[in-house]
């Protein structure tokens, strides 16, 4: 092999030269920038109903602040949330209401159980009439946070994981055209 | 007036009411038919001066149900118990004190919701939490939910 050869890239990234005579452009794959940007992005719906949600106002506040992380903004409307936090006990009553902000959160949507309540129906709760036992009995969860309440840390650390969660999956699925039932 | 004095007071002024004590307040037993005089009696006298309901309550104790009153006085800062035993478990019924004190209403509507006891001349008796399909009345002591409560 000729040493003295220059080096010549398959890519022709020379015609792509601005001024400065470098070539502005990264490659990346669909699924790892949509992810990124999805990831870091996350806007949870202002959601608490029991004492989940004063951890929740500790974590969004100056102390522990998670827009460090990404999760800069909650929304009021579910319209404008792509992640909804079940802080706290979910009642019979209170049900069809978290199952209508679900549906109208936009796609993609996350959600994170946090504490025992929204896990399992709580560690007081769960031998209750009025108690749904686990939230999951009524949306799907993604990420399932322990403790009564848990701590701010580890409100953060399963938002991250979430952030993880989205960053391994896949962003744009093409499903195959269904079959006919009839043929 | 103190625990002592108000509960001679009570034993004076209504001598054929049981009265008795708890930890806290003096306690008087009163007949349902009696409670609006009763009730007109303790709010209007200016020895009392209960103008204040600050607990409306119920209690099953099998097999008959209690209704609890809990009055203050914010003039004199005393506090007393009237309590209203009833025996019909089936259709259960008082008099409503909601001409006497106004925060009556949604007591007597919580305690309509989760004891089934009706309270006549309610302005606006309805099932307040749980909805008006709810089978049964959850914290009477028979109440049965074989899919929600483990019973042991």
């Amino acid at each position: 092999m000729d040493v003295n050869k220059d080096f010549i890239p398959d890519f022709p990234g020379d015609i792509y030269k601005d001024d400065t005579g470098k070539t502005n452009f990264i490659v990346t794959s669909v699924d790892s920038i949509a992810n990124w940007a999805r990831s870091n992005s996350l806007w949870p719906l202002s959601f608490g109903t029991s004492c989940c949600a004063i951890e929740l106002m500790s974590t969004v506040s100056a102390k522990y602040d998670w827009s460090r992380f990404g999760f800069e903004v909650m929304r009021a409307s579910p319209r404008q949330c792509d992640l909804i936090i079940v802080a706290g006990t979910i009642t019979y009553k209170m049900a069809p209401v978290l199952k209508r902000l679900y549906n109208q959160m936009p796609e993609p949507r996350y959600v994170i159980a946090m504490g025992a309540c929204a896990i399992s129906g709580g560690p007081f709760f769960y031998n209750s009439y009025s108690v749904v036992k686990g939230v999951d009995n009524i949306i799907p969860v993604d990420v399932y946070i322990p403790g009564c309440p848990p701590r701010p840390e580890a409100l953060i650390h399963g938002m991250m994981t979430l952030q993880n969660k989205i960053k391994n999956s896949k962003a744009y699925v093409i499903e195959n055209p269904k079959k006919e039932e009839n043929e | 007036m103190t625990k002592e004095e108000l509960k001679t007071y009570l034993v004076q002024i209504f001598p054929s009411n049981k009265v008795d004590e708890t930890f806290d307040f003096p306690l008087m037993f009163v007949d349902k038919s009696e409670l609006l005089s009763v009730a007109q009696k303790l709010k209007d006298s200016p020895e009392t001066q209960f103008d204040f309901l600050f607990c409306q309550t119920a209690v099953d104790r099998i097999p008959n149900l209690e209704v609890v009153y809990h009055l203050s006085s914010i003039n004199f800062k005393h506090d007393m118990v009237l309590k209203v035993v009833l025996e019909d478990r089936e259709t259960p019924e008082v008099p409503s004190v909601y001409s006497f004190w106004k925060a009556a209403e949604l007591y007597e509507d919580e305690i309509f919701d989760m004891f089934g006891i009706r309270f006549s001349n309610h302005p606006n008796l309805r099932r307040i939490m749980l909805g008006d399909e709810w089978p049964g009345f959850p914290l009477r002591k028979d109440y049965k939910d074989d899919i929600n409560i483990v019973s042991l």
